[in-house]
């Protein structure tokens, strides 16, 4: 194969992930890890690089359009960016320290716990738990919109959302991924944000948690422009086009097949990582 | 807390949203026009072996600030694609810093600190932290 048509082909994988991630809201990143070590034969650091990169470029990009509807809530994301940094920091550490065979089954069981999170349906939650005297402190309350007029939400249980992003930041640090299943599961269940305050205040700190570990991945040669070049270019165009098609109902029957992929590829990734070797 | 301030932070959160979204075209156009040139010159070469395994010590190795602007200044191409992603790398730091100033000018030095220690988290991740 020649650069230009590794170029090509991975420019294309690259948009169809990242059109299918914004599609389905699960995210493209995950899926260009398997895609570029077991169908081009990267090797895993170097994929790791290329998939966090473009991370930060669907963040970023997608954040504009996020914050037009003005659900998105700064103080929050300011103060739990704290964690995730930390944890992208601690992540990417133990990623260099770790043999590549192992990354690839922790990637592996990741996949498999995200196909089962986007299955998975939350019980309807109690409202009526007392207010978090930190979040009174930190002011991080907040208004949202929505038919019925402006709501206020109250953020719960402040520790054990700070505790769960710090993992989310680990495992975004680790695998080069923007593990935003986990930050909005963080934030929906443990502290119980409305479900838009959640996912687009996760978006918004999606970047700067993985910024954190690109720093590590880019002076450890992690970040190869060969590969990154496709990489972020495709799943950044992907991206935006997947945010304006309105597909509707059809979305039900795409998040389950690409539940589907994502729980084959994490399968492939750890028969590889055990069996095969990176 | 107050109207007032609410409105505040939505200016403040706009403006962030679109130093976010220059970062990205600036650096999508820095990485476009490196691959223009890396794909005119390199096309023909072998393109997956060399990434099979990973190299610790590369002919061209571009990790830090001075290798990737000593590769744009002769004009590699390769270090022009580094260059972008650098400067994509550098967005979300931009937009902490203006955090900083924009909790500043609210005088709400909570979170003017909670922020630099978010900002020192990346500095340190992106200058201080050994390989």
């Amino acid at each position: 194969m020649t650069v230009l048509e590794f170029t090509a082909l991975v420019l294309v994988g690259s948009m169809v992930a990242g059109f299918l991630g914004a599609l389905t809201g699960l995210g493209g990143g995950v899926v260009i890890v398997p895609l570029l070590t077991i169908f081009f034969g990267v090797d895993l650091r170097y994929a790791v690089g290329a998939s966090l990169v473009s991370v930060i470029a669907t963040s970023s990009g997608a954040a504009a359009a996020y914050l037009r509807e003005g659900y998105s809530n700064i103080r929050i994301g300011m103060f739990l960016e704290i964690a995730t940094t930390f944890g992208a920091l601690a992540g990417a550490l133990l990623a260099g320290a770790l043999p590549a065979d192992a990354l690839a089954v922790v990637f592996g069981l990741m996949l498999i716990a995200s196909a089962y999170l986007s299955r998975h349906r939350h019980p309807k939650l109690p409202a009526d738990l007392p207010p978090d005297p930190i979040a009174v402190r930190l002011r991080l309350d907040g208004v949202y919109v929505d038919q019925e007029g402006e709501r206020v939400y109250h953020v719960r249980r402040v520790p054990l959302g700070f505790a769960l992003m710090f993992v989310a930041g680990g495992i975004s640090g680790l695998l080069g991924i923007g593990s935003g299943a986990f930050k909005v599961l963080a934030m929906d269940q443990a502290m119980r944000l409305p479900f838009k305050v959640s996912t687009t205040t996760s978006n918004f700190m999606i970047g700067v948690t993985a910024a954190a570990s690109a720093g590590v991945y880019l002076r450890r040669g992690w970040i190869e422009p060969g590969i990154a070049l496709p990489v972020m270019l495709g799943v950044l165009l992907g991206s935006i086009l997947g945010a304006r098609v309105l597909v509707g109902a059809r979305v039900l029957l795409l998040r389950l097949l690409f539940a589907l992929v994502l729980l084959v590829l994490g399968a492939q990734m750890i028969y590889h990582g055990l069996w095969r070797h990176f | 807390m107050g109207a007032s301030q609410s409105s505040d932070d939505e200016r403040f959160e706009r403006f962030l949203a679109g130093l976010l979204r220059i970062g990205v075209v600036l650096s999508a156009t820095i990485v476009v026009a490196g691959g223009v040139i890396y794909l005119g010159r390199h096309h023909a070469e072998a393109g997956t072996e060399k990434y099979a395994q990973f190299v610790d010590e590369p002919e061209l190795p571009l990790r830090t600030l001075r290798e990737i602007f000593s590769a744009v200044g002769e004009v590699r191409s390769r270090g022009i694609i580094q260059l972008g992603l650098l400067v994509l790398i550098a967005t979300p730091v931009a937009r902490v810093i203006c955090s900083v100033v924009g909790f500043a000018r609210q005088r709400d030095f909570t979170y003017v600190a909670l922020t630099l220690t978010v900002l020192a988290v990346l500095l340190y991740s992106l200058f201080l932290e050994g390989p």
